[in-house]
């Protein structure tokens, strides 16, 4: 049997952060009652006009810059005509003729090595209302709230290989676009879209296969469990002789399978021209370079900084850089503390492990509850075992840490006589053992401090148990 | 003097002189609107009880010095696209028959701020569609001066409406000629004013870049005060621009004013009666101290083409979202969406409009774009050198505004085409983006008013109204009107 490898493409639809929608002065605040978030222009009523966001342009300019594209200078919107009851005017305003944005990049990392994956083009479009089907009364409603919307659509080139590949690009560029703060590209929420373009071919050859879209994918994991599962039936359509149709194919990941939602046949003509309600719009050089001053941050500038300034490693640095809200808590909280090491401990440790099914945007975890932790365990207040508890409660949204502490008992044992007293008794208690210590046995010094910390209810400050536990042992020989 | 023998900023300085109340204006116009529309039917729709309310409010508004404008008080009319918040505004089709909208036009709210009484809606082709306001859902317009002819059109109800005097100005839209081509047939001063001039944030779009709102006036003075009134950039309309308004025309003399004279614009297929008092116009400017000068536009044989295809295939987009999900004309029963989409088009739009849709949706589609939409605009930018060029020796042109004068209603209905090539004089200005102002220039031997039609550069309205009031200080024409039967 012949190998076989997979080409993909991929066309991610980012909605833009701005404050109000593409053309209109309308919230784009997700969520609201339906058809709450609506005027008359994004609405489509007879007699409207669009007005360019001028955000949307400078998002998309950042974008461009941050992904190494050249941007178009004379720029101008095109009308996409089609039928259907989610767009208003049935045409989308978006660009054809000359997207903002062309011929960039994005550099990725996987297993195979590092490579730069195309961006053809980025262009900018608004995005189409919601429809919902009500099966008890048998109708169909129309919420318009995300109407307008603004979008880019970020076209990659055919260059990923594998779904390593993919989820490497999809990962970098949507760290890219939270860093720029042009989107917070919440999956679960619609605001980062991903259709996978993928065809296969014969190892080894350079002709394109036949590539069906992938449409309907709402995570990373659906995207890899797709790539496999698009690959797996292409292979065998060619392996039993039959023909890979251009299709556009709806994945359904509860079933692990995808369907056919429409072919190249079918597929709608929708008349293109140029968009007469907006004058082209010139990119100024200085508007650009005005952008590029205020670019932020990136991850790898972030990471460099942490290594510099705080002292991390490059593995540490870059994990908790990877992801812009981790890295946004991660310096909220040594701003509070000052504590970088360990607040980079708890943060690749405890809230990584718990973060497993949650995506870090809807992280709850305060970095002031946070830093309180950390500055309790420095000062010996708090013990692992008790923080790691006040952990819990700080990583669900919880921000009265001290109340927490108080209310809990779980602050260490402070008076020294309370310590005198216990140890005193585990030495008689394990006298045994304190002899065999006095002889040489060093491990059993761990028995004693766990014997101690177990007799004072677990609210011991372990420095503390050592040291009185150390003074103890040598005095009495 | 009469009332209907006033023009506009007449009767508003009257209003402000207290010679006459604003409400016993209105009342004069709506008792005159109860004895001339059962024949020339101007309007869709009187707004009798809103006009009277307006009427005493803008009163109030004067006497508290709220309205010092010299329109203030003055009854006007507005064509059924522009968009009347909480009145209905049809576009004369059934398919908007019941809509009403919730925000007014920009050019309204700019024409409240300056005391404007409207009194209603006026008819026009379906869609502005058509050259004879025949396209109508809600029935046809007469022309005032002979009810067996047709007005023009689109804006024909607007042009009825001031010949008629049932009112004193109104507003009307101009895609190919559809303020000058009614104003040329009811003898009425009509301006389509540069492209952008005016926000049309409000208007039912036809062809978003060749649409602009203007005024259908008693004479050029009036023509200025609307266009004064209604200028200007708009947040809400990025394709309008900031431009100085037109002064207001004073004095006849034009000395070095030079006014070309186009020859492809007096070739075959202009009717004579009409060339003779077209000419003869051009001869009065020379009396006032123009120079007439020839010059050549060979690339108005293409103008026709080029602007239907341009025209249709933006109007095939903008009228798309007319689908029966929100608002409009929905069919009681139907299958499913598409059969919604279908029924709610097929049942709502009449026969020109759906002409127009599909031969603007072919122009567009795949494999035809190149042959059709592009080639437009090829065509689109040579005429707006040609008219550059035209410039270099003029300062603005004269022409006819239409091949003939007003001819019986009916005769075209049957044959699209004819009906289209009778935009020709008119479509290029649209397609240059340039303003256009036509003026009645006399009668043909039938008693039908002719028009003449002044081209001028962009933003020269100013040149073009000052050429047309010098006109109008020596010549009686526009201020003839059918009077009463």
């Amino acid at each position: 049997m012949a190998t076989y490898e997979m080409v993909i493409g991929l066309e991610v639809h980012v909605e833009l952060a701005t404050r109000t929608k593409i053309f209109c002065g309308c919230t784009t605040r997700f969520g609201g009652a339906p058809n709450t978030h609506t005027c008359p222009i994004c609405t489509g009523m007879p007699g409207t006009l669009p007005v360019v966001n001028r955000k949307v342009i400078e998002f998309a300019i950042a974008t461009g810059l941050a992904t190494n594209c050249e941007i178009t200078r004379r720029n101008k919107f095109d009308r996409k005509n089609y039928f259907y009851p989610d767009l208003p005017k049935a045409y989308q305003i978006s660009q054809l003729y000359l997207p903002i944005c062309r011929n960039g990049h994005v550099d990725i990392e996987t297993a195979a090595g590092r490579k730069a994956v195309g961006i053809h083009e980025i262009h900018m479009e608004e995005d189409a209302g919601k429809l919902m089907h009500d099966p008890w009364l048998d109708q169909t409603m129309v919420d318009y709230n995300r109407c307008g919307v603004p979008l880019l659509e970020i076209v990659s080139e055919p260059d990923m290989r594998s779904a390593e590949e993919v989820i490497a690009y999809l990962t970098r560029l949507r760290q890219t676009l939270q860093y720029l703060g042009v989107s917070d590209c919440k999956m679960q929420e619609g605001s980062l879209r991903a259709d996978v373009n993928l065809s296969v071919r014969p190892a080894g050859s350079s002709k394109l296969g036949t590539r069906t879209e992938m449409k309907n994918l709402n995570s990373f994991k659906a995207i890899a469990r797709a790539i496999a599962g698009e690959y797996r039936r292409q292979v065998e359509l060619i392996e039993d002789g039959k023909p890979v149709l251009q299709q556009t194919r709806r994945w359904d990941d509860n079933k692990d399978t995808s369907f056919a939602m429409r072919s190249k046949e079918d597929a709608q003509d929708y008349r293109y021209f140029p968009e007469p309600d907006l004058p082209p719009m010139e990119i100024s050089d200085a508007w650009i370079e005005q952008i590029q001053a205020r670019q932020p941050e990136m991850a790898d500038a972030r990471a460099a900084r942490y290594q510099r300034d705080f002292g991390l490693t490059a593995y540490d640095a870059r994990l908790l850089t990877e992801e812009k809200p981790v890295a946004d808590l991660f310096e909220a909280t040594v701003e509070g503390c000052g504590r970088p090491r360990e607040t980079a401990g708890w943060i690749m440790g405890e809230m990584m492990a718990r973060m497993k099914e949650k995506q870090p945007e809807q992280l709850m975890l305060e970095p002031q509850a946070l830093a309180r932790i950390v500055t309790l365990v420095a000062e010996g207040k708090l013990n692992r075992q008790s923080a790691r508890e006040v952990f819990f409660y700080a990583f669900d949204g919880g921000t009265d840490v001290d109340g927490y502490v108080a209310a809990h008992g779980l602050q260490t044992v402070a008076d020294d006589s309370a310590y005198e007293t216990v140890i005193a008794d585990v030495l008689e208690r394990c006298a045994a053992d304190v002899r065999a210590y006095r002889e040489g046995n060093a491990k059993v010094f761990g028995f004693l401090v766990g014997q101690t910390m177990k007799a004072l209810g677990g609210k011991a400050d372990p420095k503390k148990v050592n040291a009185l536990l150390r003074r103890k042992l040598g005095e009495a020989t | 003097m009469e009332l209907f023998d006033l023009a506009a900023l007449e009767l508003g300085a009257k209003i402000r002189a207290r010679e006459i109340g604003v409400e016993e204006a209105v009342r004069a116009c709506l008792a005159r609107m109860e004895e001339k529309e059962p024949q020339v039917h101007a309007f869709i729709r009187v707004t009798r009880e809103q006009a009277l309310r307006r009427a005493r409010e803008v009163q109030r508004g004067i006497d508290e010095g709220v309205y010092t404008g010299p329109l203030a008080g003055v009854p006007m009319a507005v064509k059924d696209l522009i968009s009347t918040r909480d009145v209905e505004t049809t576009c004369a089709s059934r398919m908007l028959e019941h809509y009403v909208p919730v925000f007014d036009a920009t050019v309204m709210q700019k024409l409240q701020e300056a005391g404007a009484v409207c009194l209603g809606k006026t008819n026009m082709d379906e869609f502005a569609m058509g050259s004879t306001t025949e396209s109508s859902y809600f029935g046809v317009t007469h022309n005032p001066w002979n009810l067996s002819r047709v007005p023009g059109g689109s804006s024909g109800g607007s042009a009825a409406a001031v010949a008629a005097r049932e009112v004193f100005y109104a507003l009307g839209s101009d895609t190919g000629g559809s303020i000058r081509q009614p104003a040329s047939f009811c003898g009425v001063t009509g301006l389509k004013p540069t492209y952008g001039a005016v926000s049309r944030y409000g208007l039912l779009a036809y062809a978003s870049s060749l649409d602009q709102i203007g005024p259908l006036a008693i004479d050029a003075r009036d023509a200025a005060a609307v266009t004064r009134v209604i200028m200007g950039r708009d947040a809400l309309d990025a394709t309008s621009v900031d431009a100085p308004l037109p002064g207001m025309p004073e004095g006849d003399a034009l000395s070095g004013l030079r006014v070309g004279v186009p020859e492809d614009y007096f070739g075959e297929g202009l009717d004579e009666q009409v060339r003779e008092r077209v000419m003869g116009a051009a001869r009065e400017l020379q009396a006032r101290g123009a120079q007439l000068v020839p010059v050549r536009m060979p690339e108005l044989a293409y103008a026709i083409p080029a602007y239907y295809v341009l025209a249709c295939a933006e109007a095939s987009s903008n009228l798309s979202r007319y689908d029966g999900v929100k608002y409009g004309y929905r069919p009681k029963h139907f299958e499913d969406l598409h059969d919604l989409y279908l029924r709610s088009r097929s049942e709502g739009f009449g026969p020109e409009v759906k002409r127009r849709i599909m031969l603007g949706a072919f122009a567009l589609s795949s494999g035809y774009y190149g042959a059709y939409y592009n080639k437009a605009l090829q065509v689109k930018a040579l005429i707006k050198r040609a008219f550059d060029r035209c410039f270099e020796q003029a300062d603005l042109l004269i022409t006819p505004a239409a091949p003939t004068t007003a001819y019986p209603l009916g005769s075209n209905t049957d044959d699209p085409i004819k009906m289209y090539l009778g935009d020709i004089y008119t479509v290029s200005v649209n397609m240059a983006g340039l303003p256009g102002l036509c003026f009645p220039c006399g009668f043909d031997e039938q008693g039908l008013p002719v028009g003449a039609q002044l081209i001028g550069p962009a933003f020269s309205e100013e040149r073009l109204l000052r050429a047309a009031h010098a006109y109008q200080l020596h010549t009686p024409y526009h201020r003839q009107h059918p009077g009463e039967e």
